[in-house]
């Protein structure tokens, strides 16, 4: 294969040569445990509350608040399960979006086996929660059916940032305000207000201030550092139960040894992404409103997923009438292009995408959906390749399928 | 390179360049048949001919199907399959014979292959029963669980049928 085209920055990115340099001495050489006495244990984490600042700065956090994790997936279920188990006594009641990443989802319905009582808001069809849904849905002040006595209150509402399918970005400051104002009303009943930042840390900008947010998850290797250092931004005062027993590291709250190497890098991207966020983000919109453009005015029957303005600078998602994704993403790989679908085909559980059917698509039209995501080393030259070569392949697979139309 | 992906080079093969692919005009069988799991569909046509020892066989097949690379790829190696095969040879090939010929599926894929078996024993039934032919036990039985599972595609689908019918009578 002579070609290779990487449209699926969302799934992962590669990491950026300046982030691997800076990660290189911490495997052999300053590779000291962080829990150790020594000069190497001092050296070690020197560097790991260096990297909390570089990291807590992005999202003008303090550092004391950011505790680092493995993944996403374990920051997620730490704020909601951390969240759900330290107020288990006073509050049970949780709200999400239905279009969450899986790792809220099932912790959500985990946490319902829990004894917690989990209300997931509509979103319109561009996937957008409205912050009225979430006015209407917390309740402060309610009395719980609960036999121990305790109250049945609102304790955390979870909505992502930005999707990690279809890009919308969500009205997270609006939510914040509404929470806001909830505990201003009810000082007694304090609403914690989460989201999961794993598509728009350092892609978009993120003030946990203004915005409001009592706790945050991000990912390392989402911005072009490495896989295994992700983080959770816990506001100070904000009480969760760990997850994760054992040494005491990160305050207490997340048990393990201490990824230096890796959280390095995640530090390194996320200063790389501080610095270059602008100009990214310019360069990135302008060539996924091409790819849009170009991808309706050229395929009959084609339809763009997600709003089309507020939406992730890198991400365009689009359903085609008659085909089925992952025959798309296999064909395009065949000619050097990887991306990804939403189809039931593709999943591992045969079942069509979550979010397509929350934004009101029918499981057929999920069948047919398609998601490229560009990245910091996306050319205009590639995406005038895939917009060669995209038309070719749905009007193949169109030819096979016996739902299309007469020529 | 031995697979890509999850797929054998033998299913890509197909996949890439699937064999007796397309509508036939008036066949003399049609099987459609949908995925009860995913939601994919496939159409298969064939014609009757017959050979030298005056035996009914498959002389032409096609398909047209809607679904995965796994989906495209058992349709087209079925069609391999049951291509100047008698009637009752035909009826023989099952999914494992699909499997096979493709060098394996990825467990996950291998419902796949049961739609490819369902569309010929459909089409196989739709001629026979047709001409009015007497229907053999198994494939009696095989067809009452294809129905019922056709039922509930159809109501996922609806729709889209609803179009491709209409299409048709054009
Ligand atoms: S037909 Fe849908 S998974 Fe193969």
């Amino acid at each position: 294969m002579e070609k290779r085209i990487y449209l699926d920055y969302a799934a992962t990115t590669p990491v950026d040569p300046k982030v691997k340099k800076a990660m290189l001495p911490y495997l052999s050489q300053k590779f000291g445990n962080t829990m150790s006495l020594h000069s190497f244990g001092q050296e070690a984490r020197e560097t790991l509350e260096e990297s909390r600042k570089t990291v807590a700065d992005l999202i003008k956090a303090k550092a004391k608040e950011i505790i680092f994790t493995s993944s996403a997936t374990e920051s997620n279920n730490l704020a909601l399960k951390g969240i759900a188990l330290a107020n288990r006594e006073k509050s049970r009641h949780i709200i999400i979006s239905p279009i969450e990443h899986p790792c809220i989802m099932e912790s959500a319905k985990f946490l319902e086996t829990q004894g917690f009582e989990i209300t997931r808001l509509k979103v319109d069809k561009y996937g957008l929660v409205d912050p009225g849904d979430v006015k209407k849905a917390i309740n402060p002040i309610r009395k719980s059916s609960i036999s121990n006595g305790a109250r049945k209150n609102t304790i955390l509402v979870s909505i992502m940032h930005a999707n990690n399918e279809i890009g919308t970005i969500e009205p997270i400051e609006e939510i914040g305000k509404i929470i806001k104002e909830s505990n201003i009303q009810h000082p007694e009943s304090r609403i914690y207000f989460h989201t999961d930042a794993a598509q728009s840390f350092g892609k978009i900008p993120i003030d946990v201030n203004k915005m409001n947010i009592d706790l945050l998850s991000a990912s390392s290797h989402k911005l072009y550092g490495p896989k295994g250092a992700a983080c959770l931004f816990i506001r100070e005062g904000v009480k969760i139960t760990p997850i994760l027993h054992g040494g005491g590291h990160e305050g207490g709250l997340r048990s393990s040894t201490v990824n230096v190497p890796a959280i390095v890098g995640f530090a390194e991207a996320a200063r790389i992404c501080e610095r270059e966020m602008r100009r990214e983000a310019e360069k990135l919109t302008k060539l996924r409103d091409k790819l849009i453009k170009g991808v309706l005015e050229k395929i009959d029957g084609s339809h763009l997923n997600g709003h089309p303005k507020k939406r992730l600078p890198n991400n365009a998602n689009f359903w085609f009438e008659f085909v089925e994704g992952e025959s798309m993403v296999i064909q395009l790989d065949l000619l050097g292009v990887a991306s990804s679908t939403g189809s039931a085909c593709s999943s591992a559980k045969l079942e069509p995408s979550h979010v397509l059917l929350a934004i009101g698509l029918k499981p057929q039209e999920a069948h047919g959906s398609l998601r490229l995501t560009l990245g910091r080393w996306t050319k205009e030259s590639e995406i005038r390749y895939l917009l060669k070569v995209l038309p070719e392949v749905i009007k193949k697979l169109r030819k096979i399928s016996p739902f299309k139309k007469h020529e | 390179m031995n697979k890509i992906g999850l797929y054998t080079k033998k299913v890509i093969e197909h996949f890439k360049n699937p064999h007796n692919m397309g509508r036939m005009k008036n066949p003399d069988g049609i099987g459609k048949v949908g995925n009860i799991i995913c939601g994919d569909v496939m159409w298969l046509y064939i014609k009757v001919g017959k050979d030298k020892k005056g035996r009914e066989i498959i002389k032409n097949i096609k398909f047209e199907t809607f679904g995965c690379v796994a989906a495209l790829a058992t349709s087209s190696v079925i069609t391999d399959l049951a291509k100047g095969k008698t009637i009752e040879e035909a009826l023989k090939i099952n999914r494992n014979d699909v499997v096979k010929s493709l060098g394996g599926l990825p467990p996950i894929k291998l419902h796949c292959s049961v739609l490819a078996a369902d569309a010929l024993t459909e089409a196989i039934y739709d001629y026979l029963s047709k001409n009015k032919r007497e229907i053999p036990k198994e494939l009696r039985e095989t067809r009452q669980r294809i129905e019922k599972e056709k039922k509930e595609i159809e109501e996922r689908y609806k729709e889209w049928i609803k179009i491709e019918e209409e299409m048709h009578k054009k």
